[in-house]
């Protein structure tokens, strides 16, 4: 991602993409919901960074943000509930030249594909991950979500959901391989961007937690938030977030923190009021699977063929070359 | 070959009998098949492997089939513990494990008592048994081995006592882990087979150990084939020749293993699944060596996943399982079909439903592959018949899938995976393997499901291609890969995926007839069942029954051709591996019988009236077991007397 300057200037006379060539169909989520947010600064990215439409794949399961690769002009795989992780890792794995990224709910992520997530963040495969958090099941109507707080009325809790919400910045963390975790919410955008931005250039598995409003079925779960800056924590560091001006001066609410330091991005990270946003953790030396199982290898039909030969040769039994030749001498 | 050790020229030790000692009179039998079994971890099926794998190196026809306990570790002499391996050995190509034992060697009468019990020992059978038991410290061990050989000689089986634990003990401090050893040489030298291979075997198993290890288990074999060739008072021959081509054995899952290799496909993604796995063991060990890689997923679901990933960016990949691994890809499966995203499924049947008999046989899962998953999804579903077939049929199935945008599903089962049958050194061929990954950009205008209105088939866009950005959906689709909000535009689609099968059902020959071309009744199978359904075609026709069989490795779509030769015959019936209702039951009857997988799916397609037989004993199907359930039809027929 680093290139000189002289690169940056031939490659913007070449093949510079604008923001259009980044923008798919037209949205059809709901107005005034979070997920336009994601989607805008999720094109700004694809833009900025110059990624070529055709070398980079959205994967999404089902649910509303799944919806997201449909909005984007570069491929995309909209698949089942739950499984966007094992078909990005298998993209990733087949062809490791590609830049993928996954959009994921907090149903689609944290409950139906809840297995695939742990296993996801171990194998610390190149992938970026925005996880649209907005505490309710959107698509199918009004149900509680694991990340819906307690009491949440819903169709399917209709007295208030029992159980306390699930954390998934805790959870991410406490799983072995985790190697970059963040929180952004859709009311900053501008830190989103920057947030999304350290994402895709961390080297690995980088899981972003997005707060995002269903102005349908969730209008009033971040209004405090909204109404009281101070209670949006922004995590800042040389290796994380860095403020504007403007921004500093909206958010006072602000904690030194470096992202390599995973006790302290836990502690941050259990904390839901204030709310923590930036880059909470960033593990840059976790080995990525692809490059452990030398993903992408050049494979021509003669080393195949010898690497078959050399199998059967095992299970021959006659004739047996070394028996021929030994008869023959 | 630097891990093959050299091998003596086999010709100078076929006339072996009597050198250096007193020939005994060798009878010479057309085949025989020989069991060993022990408890869980004596080794008795590396004993019996390498005396298959002897057999076949001198040119006999083998086909070995496991005794596998369910458990990794059951408890010693006990009758449910019985671990070993049956070695049908023949002159001739041998294409099925047979119907009973004529010799068994056994480490304790225990594990022998529940082979008795499942009659899997011919009358009159020759018993080789372990005498340690008669003198053991534990009085009801004696107790119970002194009844049992007393009973069997009584039932007429041919006992014959082996100290095996006795002069083991003069070789090795632990005997039970040298036995096998000792009995390689004493049926090696029982056979007349070869002793400078048999010795050569023992070098290819502990090939990787130092030469100790070789030398102690050398030697024996040796005492083995001396003790046998001194006590025991008979003495076979089962003549053999050699093919001219070049022959290779190995087992079903093996065979899937470098078919997978073969096929130029480069990632298969598992979960570990009795009795699947030993197929991914083998990958997983030789794959990175050819540039291809064994992903072990999470769960099956994700494994399903990763390959339809793997696929999708670049080459079909494989995914490897059995049936309660099947029952959970359903819904990924269904996705590859709507996607048309190429993918082979690998299921090696075991008994089931729910978690089954994981280490037995069975063809349920038919239905499962050709109906599974939810709404219209049209699958490809294949079935080998060999071990050779297990090899080539994943080549094919990879073409298909990369061909017609499918999943193509192949059926093996527990049988197939463990039996070892010799076969001809497959030739490799540059066009088994995939094409390169397309990168060319995609013309302006071309849409990613552009359905050829014949064949339903259209170009796959793949990641990298420059004009081919698309997003692939599971939701119904248009051409352009938009969500179809249209009614019509579901209908498009699922009459495309549907054709698909029908383009590839025109490319298939119809199957071949073994037997007559007509006749008074027809057998039909599938998978793994060939070679035991056309042994009994043989046995009956040489009884003078008009009988034939036909079997199917394209299950979905059935080639053309069937209802013509169906027409041959008076009577079709199916052999399956699998439940039917049984007719003579109280409640059964032509309304509610439920019959057999594939003589439901004949029945539908041909309006005819296809009967079946069926078993689901968790057992390889005998030929002697088809004879009489033919038989038996006939005769209810008025065809048989």
């Amino acid at each position: 991602m680093n290139r000189s300057l002289t690169q940056c200037v031939i490659k913007l006379h070449e093949e510079h993409h604008a923001l259009e060539d980044y923008q798919g169909g037209v949205p059809r989520w709901c107005s005034g919901c979070g997920d336009n947010a994601i989607l805008a600064a999720m094109q700004r990215l694809c833009s900025e960074e110059d990624l070529a439409p055709e070398n980079t794949v959205f994967v999404s399961g089902i649910g509303c943000s799944s919806r997201l690769p449909h909005y984007m002009k570069t491929y995309g795989f909209h698949g089942i509930h739950g499984r966007a992780f094992p078909v990005a890792e298998g993209i990733k794995m087949a062809r490791p030249d590609l830049n993928v990224f996954v959009s994921t709910g907090d149903g689609d992520c944290c409950s139906i594909g809840a297995a695939h997530w742990i296993h996801a963040i171990r194998y610390n495969m190149n992938i970026t991950v925005v996880l649209h958090d907005n505490h309710v099941y959107g698509l199918t109507k009004k149900q509680a979500s694991p990340t819906s707080p307690r009491g949440f009325k819903s169709n399917t809790t209709p007295y208030g959901a029992t159980l306390a919400p699930m954390n998934p910045l805790t959870v991410t963390l406490g799983v072995q391989g985790a190697s970059f975790v963040a929180q952004g919410v859709d009311w900053v955008p501008e830190a989103l961007y920057d947030i999304m931005l350290a994402a895709f250039r961390h080297r690995g598995f980088s899981f972003v937690r997005i707060l995002q409003r269903c102005p349908e079925f969730m209008p009033k779960a971040f209004d405090p938030w909204l109404h009281d800056p101070q209670r949006t924590m922004l995590l800042t560091h040389r290796d994380g977030l860095q403020l504007s001006p403007s921004l500093s001066s909206a958010y006072r609410n602000q904690l030194a923190h470096d992202p390599l330091d995973i006790d302290r991005a836990r502690e941050i990270a259990s904390v839901d009021d204030p709310i923590p946003v930036g880059v909470l953790y960033r593990n840059p030396d976790a080995p990525c699977y692809e490059d452990l199982r030398h993903a992408g290898q050049m494979r021509s039909p003669e080393y195949i063929r010898a690497g078959l030969n050399r199998e059967l040769d095992k299970y021959t039994v006659w004739p047996d070359e070394a028996a021929q030749t030994e008869r023959a001498a | 070959m630097n891990d093959t050790p050299t091998l003596t020229p086999a010709e100078s030790a076929v006339d072996r009998a009597g050198a250096g000692g007193a020939p005994r009179p060798a009878r010479s039998i057309p085949e025989h098949i020989v069991e060993v079994i022990s408890d869980s971890g004596e080794g008795a099926q590396r004993c019996g492997q390498s005396l298959a794998a002897v057999a076949a190196r001198m040119g006999n026809g083998i086909w070995t089939t496991e005794i596998i306990p369910a458990e990794i570790q059951p408890p010693a002499r006990s009758v449910a513990g019985a671990s070993g391996i049956r070695i049908r050995i023949g002159s001739q190509r041998v294409t099925n494990g047979g119907d009973q034992t004529d010799l068994v060697v056994a480490f304790n009468e225990q594990v022998l008592i529940g082979r008795v019990q499942a009659h899997e020992l011919k009358p009159g059978a020759t018993i080789l048994l372990e005498n340690m038991w008669r003198t053991h410290r534990d009085p009801a061990v004696v107790a119970s081995y002194v009844k049992t050989v007393d009973a069997l000689r009584r039932d007429g089986f041919d006992v014959h006592e082996v100290p095996l634990e006795e002069r083991c003990r003069e070789l090795v401090s632990d005997p039970r882990r040298g036995k096998n050893m000792f009995v390689l040489g004493m049926l090696c030298n029982l056979y007349g087979l070869d002793d400078a291979l048999g010795r050569e075997q023992i070098a290819r198993i502990f090939g990787k150990k130092d030469d100790k290890v070789i030398r102690t288990n050398v030697a024996l074999y040796e005492a083995g084939a001396a003790w046998g060739d001194a006590n025991l008072p008979f003495r076979y021959r089962i003549p053999a020749q050699r093919s001219s081509q070049p022959q290779i054995v190995v087992n079903g899952n093996t065979a899937i293993a470098l078919g997978v290799i073969a096929s130029g496909m480069d990632i298969c993604a598992m979960y570990p699944i009795t009795p699947a796995t030993s197929a991914s063991h083998y990958l997983s060990e030789v794959f990175e060596k050819v540039g291809g890689l064994v992903h072990q997923a999470e769960d099956e679901i994700a494994a399903c996943a990763f390959a339809i990933g793997a696929s999708y960016a670049g080459k079909c990949a494989v995914t490897i399982t059995s049936g309660p691994g099947y029952s959970l890809k359903q819904e990924a499966i269904g996705l590859a079909v709507m996607a048309e995203i190429p993918l082979v499924v690998v299921n090696v049947q075991r008994g089931g439903p729910s978690t089954g008999q994981p280490t037995k046989v069975e063809q349920g899962d038919l239905p499962a592959a050709v109906f599974g998953s939810h709404g219209d999804a049209p699958k490809v579903v294949m079935a080998p018949c060999s071990i050779e077939d297990c090899f080539y049929s994943v080549i094919t199935a990879r073409k298909i899938a990369e061909t017609f945008g499918m999943v193509v599903v192949v059926l093996s089962d527990a049988s197939l995976s463990t039996a070892q049958q010799p076969f001809p050194r497959p030739e490799f061929s540059e066009e088994w393997l995939a094409p390169p990954v397309d990168q060319t950009p995609v013309p302006a205008g071309a849409k990613p499901y552009d359905w050829d209105p014949v064949t339903g088939l259209s170009r796959r866009f793949q990641p990298g291609q420059p004009g081919g950005m698309h997003t692939l959906t599971g939701l119904a689709h248009d051409r352009a890969s938009k969500v179809a909000y249209d009614p019509s535009i579901n209908e498009e689609g699922l009459r495309a995926r549907s054709l698909k099968l029908a383009a590839l059902q025109k490319t298939l020959k119809p199957p071949p007839v073994f037997g007559g071309d007509s006749g008074d009744m027809l057998l039909v199978g599938w998978g793994s069942t060939m070679g035991a359904i056309e042994e009994a075609v043989t046995r009956l026709r040489a009884d003078g029954l008009a009988v034939s069989s036909m079997h199917l490795r394209f299950v979905q779509p059935m080639p053309s051709g069937i209802r013509e030769i169906f027409k041959r015959f008076r009577h079709v019936m199916t052999i399956e591996g699998n439940w039917s209702d049984r007719p003579d039951d109280e409640l059964i009857d032509e309304d509610n019988r439920r019959y057999s997988a594939l003589a439901m799916m004949l029945r539908a397609r041909f309006l005819v009236d296809v009967d079946c037989w069926s078993e689901a004993r968790g057992q390889p199907i005998k030929p002697g077991d088809i004879c009489g359930a033919v038989r038996e039809s006939m005769k209810r027929k008025g065809l048989a007397s």
